[in-house]
């Protein structure tokens, strides 16, 4: 049976409770009658012959020679990867990008290649550990390069290894990884998990300095992307694509490699997740409560530690290689293809569970700018042509929000969070006064560098990716968080789904449309 | 006449001690502080005249003193019982308004020779405040024969008076003592107009630091922790260039300073608090207004190598650490009280009373009591911050009996 396709249900009495995420744990809420829920659409199958599909895209690549006929003995070779944000949760071994290299691998080593590097894309991300870095690559790759040195996460602020590319014809610099831009080819390993990713954003971003970075990481980009998952009206994707094209002019060549997975995000016992709850068999039901029971009464600590360790079952749905753009256009396609659903009209209120995990707090903490990240960033961009909440909503977000950082991944995030945004939520304003003293502060400089902490001015582009919602939206709530951490991001703590409701009728009057964004999965709402 | 007079009774000390412990102000209620009604101090000699409190502030001395938790150091140079309150602006026989200097040194001691600091007008400093024909008192409102500001009449001496303009408001002379000393801590600062200056607490004393260090030092950057939200407001009001919650006053100094910082990892219970981080630079000074193991300890985990601390807040009994202070240079240096400052080369009084009316200190007086609800004034006092307080005062003005005084 083909898998059904995502649809919106619209709620009466007869509606069980939906669930929503909440951090390490779940809720499960009664929404209003006549509320729409949008569901995902169902996992796409995985391909079957999952290597043999790795090696066909290599040698029929796309607007490109097959890769065998790219590579010979004396060149200089890089394969950059995705790094630790992709995909979420992490997926099960053999991660994708393993295959893809390893199958790269081979074929540079018939080829007589010897002289690789291998290159966690991570941009201003922070350093993937040793396990981590097997984990993507697998124990083999790692062993073979890591100990040379030959395998190594990528540093925007090494300057000896950076170089300077030129400007697009808008003035944005582009200035990447040294290794990548002076190798005889650059094998891009990519994992498409939303449409924002990918194409010459893999290497633009993934490979870039912060001198590159500003260009588009800022409030201006963001706010002109609407959204930044709809690459023909996404000022990020534009201003990449110029910076790709500089990359291109100066003689770089990329072969790009892009996949995409299904959106089989949860193994059991939390496979439930996933599934419509009117569907759910008395195991779904008893595995709920469960879960629930136990994760309300685990301690923070522990639940995180249990969410933390999943791996995901999602796998392969497609491979494609070659010529940046056309790779991409391949992928994109795929993307929607399991992600894409159509919604008529705006609500009034969109409600949404947030849950434990997004790019940023892979094995770590999510703080409360990650939680604004995510809903206001990701979740509220996850559409094409219009909002899912009409301008002057309200956005209604589950989440604990705990005040909460994780000191070694985050310290940048916590002077941000406990001084700036005590003094501004603005983020023209935070951009402004204080973007540059945190991208030059020596001390995150260092941190970045030498331990495992996200650059210092990271938190500001989260906030930023937050900037189109925040300017369209009338009010943001959030329901079940910690309400002094709350309030210091500038929404307002509710305790209840009720509550929220009964505030948001203050903000967009009474008897307002209702539309709930049921995740995970991921998916991509297309508004008409 | 009314006055709240505290006595030596080692029991009620004991007491105070106790309630004071269990929430401060406490000791209001169960110590040795007594509502009486007392004979007018006597005037001691040529040169004295009563003084009539309009307004009398508390502060956190008063506190410690009711509470029986001041240094048992004080004990030599105080003498019971005594009525507090130090202070003060209140009204002379004819009318006119004036503002207590609260030392009493060598001038009011009618000792002759003034001792060396006296004689350069550094009155904090005397060296005689147990000596001359008074009893010990090392100010007005802790000696047993002056009276203090807490009741209906004191004597004061004439060197002690200065006369608030017509202009100003008793809210904002009353702000004038306390000024003073606040004055004095930041000119003790030595600080330059490249310098980073981090204030630690933002009481009526922190904030005053604030306004003096914006009046006549004018660093670069002001950075303070202020625990409750009116303080972060006035902070700013009153010319700190960052305010951050004190936890975060020492990631706010690494930031301001361009350090970098070792151990703890920058993280949540070790930067919030001063464990487990040290930063590599820091502060040039710092200025702790608190006076507690806790803000020392701050203080001395923010100041650079080489730099300096002035204690401004009143610290008895503390146990900190030392070894920062050591290994890396830092000055701990005192400000008590008020004189003539070198620079600007006036007396800090004068100074105050320019700080009081250019800043308009008397926004900061937030609630007045009359004596008879000492204990909730004082219970004010103590919780000043989370009440969205920060000075109290007691308003003798409508005292019943202070016109036949």
């Amino acid at each position: 049976m083909s898998p059904r396709p995502g649809f919106v249900l619209e709620v009466d009495r007869s509606t069980p409770p939906t669930l929503f995420h909440h951090g390490e744990g779940f809720r499960l809420e009664r929404l209003p009658v006549g509320s729409r829920i949008v569901y995902p659409p169902e996992a796409l199958p995985v391909l079957d012959d999952i290597d043999g599909a790795i090696r066909h895209a290599l040698l029929h690549p796309v607007d490109n020679d097959p890769l065998p006929a790219l590579l010979h003995p004396g060149m200089r070779l890089t394969i950059a990867f995705d790094d630790i944000s992709l995909p979420l949760p992490p997926m099960r071994r053999p991660d994708v990008r393993q295959r893809v290299i390893e199958a790269v691998l081979d074929l540079a080593a018939e080829a007589g290649v010897d002289d690789v590097h291998l290159i966690a894309a991570l941009a201003l991300h922070r350093r993937m550990t040793e396990a981590e870095l097997r984990h993507a690559v697998g124990d083999r790759v790692y062993d073979a390069f890591a100990p040379r040195g030959l395998l190594y996460n990528f540093d925007a602020e090494d300057p000896d290894n950076l170089a300077f590319l030129g400007e697009t014809e808008s003035g944005e610099e582009v200035e990447i990884s040294k290794r990548a831009a002076e190798s005889d080819l650059l094998v891009y390993v990519n994992i498409n998990l939303v449409a924002m990713d990918g194409g010459h954003k893999s290497t633009a971003t993934g490979l870039a300095s912060y001198r590159s970075l500003r260009h588009h990481h800022n409030v201006r980009t963001m706010q002109h992307s609407r959204s930044f998952m709809d690459q023909h009206r996404s000022e990020l994707h534009s201003s990449n694509w110029r910076m790709g094209d500089v990359i291109r002019r100066a003689g770089v060549k990329i072969f790009q490699i892009e996949t995409t997975l299904n959106n089989d995000t949860f193994p059991k016992p939390f496979d439930f997740l996933q599934k419509r709850e009117w569907e759910w068999s008395l195991r779904d039901r008893a595995s709920y409560l469960g879960a629930a029971k136990a994760l309300e009464r685990a301690p923070a600590r522990l639940a995180r530690s249990v969410f933390q360790s999943v791996l995901a079952p999602h796998n392969l749905t497609g491979i494609n290689a070659g010529e940046v753009e056309a790779v991409h256009r391949l992928t994109t396609a795929k993307v929607y293809e399991q992600q894409l659903v159509e919604v008529e009209g705006q609500a009034d209120i969109l409600t949404m569970g947030l849950p434990y995990i997004c790019p940023y707090n892979v094995n770590s903490v999510m703080n409360p700018i990650l939680v604004m990240c995510l809903g206001l960033g990701y979740f509220f961009n996850l559409y094409r042509n219009r909002p899912l909440v009409r301008e002057g909503g309200v956005l209604i977000m589950s989440h604990p929000t705990r005040w909460e950082f994780h000191p070694v991944h985050h310290p940048s995030y916590i002077d941000f969070f406990e001084e700036l945004l005590a003094e501004t939520t603005d983020p023209l304003e935070l951009e402004k006064t204080y973007e540059q003293s945190f991208a030059e502060d020596e001390w995150y400089r260092h941190l970045y560098r030498t331990s495992y902490a996200y650059h210092g001015v990271h938190p500001f582009y989260m906030w930023y990716w937050g900037a189109h919602a925040l300017q369209h939206l009338g009010s943001v709530i959030v329901v079940g968080g910690d309400a002094r951490a709350v309030r210091r991001l500038g929404f307002k703590p509710a305790t209840t789904l009720a509550d929220a409701l009964e505030m948001a009728g203050d903000v967009v009057g009474p008897d307002p449309t209702l539309t709930h964004f049921h995740n995970p999965p991921i998916m991509i709402a297309d508004v008409v | 006449m009314k006055a709240l007079r505290l006595e030596r009774s080692l029991p009620r000390l004991a007491l105070a001690r106790a309630a004071g412990a269990l929430r401060p102000g406490g000791g209001a209620r169960a110590g040795a502080l007594r509502l009486v009604d007392m004979e007018p101090p006597a005037l001691p000699g040529a040169g004295w005249v009563q003084v009539r409190p309009r307004l009398a502030g508390i502060c956190g001395s008063d506190l410690a003193t009711v509470d029986a938790t001041a240094s048992p150091w004080f004990e030599p140079v105080i003498s019971f019982p005594f009525v507090p309150g130090h202070e003060i602006v209140g009204e002379l026989d004819d009318g006119r308004r004036v503002v207590v200097e609260p030392v009493l040194g060598c001038d009011a001691r009618a000792i002759r020779p003034r001792c060396p600091a006296c004689e350069q007008g550094d009155l904090g400093r005397c060296r005689n405040i147990a000596f001359g024909h008074l009893r010990p008192g090392l100010q007005t409102g802790y000696c047993a024969d002056t009276g203090g500001g807490w009741s209906l009449a004191l004597a004061a001496h004439e060197s002690q008076l200065h006369p608030v303009p017509g202009t100003m408001t008793d809210e904002a002379a009353v702000m004038v003592e306390p000024a003073a000393c606040a004055i004095r801590g930041a000119l003790r600062t030595g600080a330059g107009p490249a310098d980073v200056v981090a204030v630690v607490g933002a009481g009526t004393l922190g904030l005053v630091v604030v306004a003096a260090l914006d009046r006549w030092v004018r660093p670069a950057r002001i950075l303070v922790g202020a625990k409750h939200p009116v303080q972060r407001r006035l902070a700013r009001e009153l010319g700190a260039t960052d305010v951050v919650e004190p936890p975060a006053l020492v990631r706010a100094v690494r930031r301001a300073t361009g350090s970098l910082a070792v151990g703890g990892g920058g993280g949540q219970g070790e930067a919030h608090g001063v464990a487990g981080v040290r930063l590599t630079g820091g502060a040039d000074v710092v200025v702790d207004c608190v006076g507690s193991a806790t803000s020392l300890a701050q203080a001395l985990a923010v100041a650079r190598p080489g730099g300096r601390i002035v204690m401004v807040g009143m610290p008895g009994t503390v146990t900190v650490d030392l070894t920062p202070l050591w290994q890396r240079e830092v000055e701990l240096v005192g400000a008590y009280a008020y004189g003539t400052e070198e620079h600007p080369g006036r007396r800090t009084f004068d100074l105050a009373f320019e700080l009081a009316a250019e800043a308009d200190l008397g926004r900061l007086v937030s609630a007045a009591y009359p004596l008879a609800r000492s204990t909730d004034a004082l219970a004010h006092a103590a919780d000043a911050g989370s009440r969205g307080a920060t000075k109290i005062v007691f308003d003798l003005r409508a005292e019943k009996g202070r016109d036949r005084l």
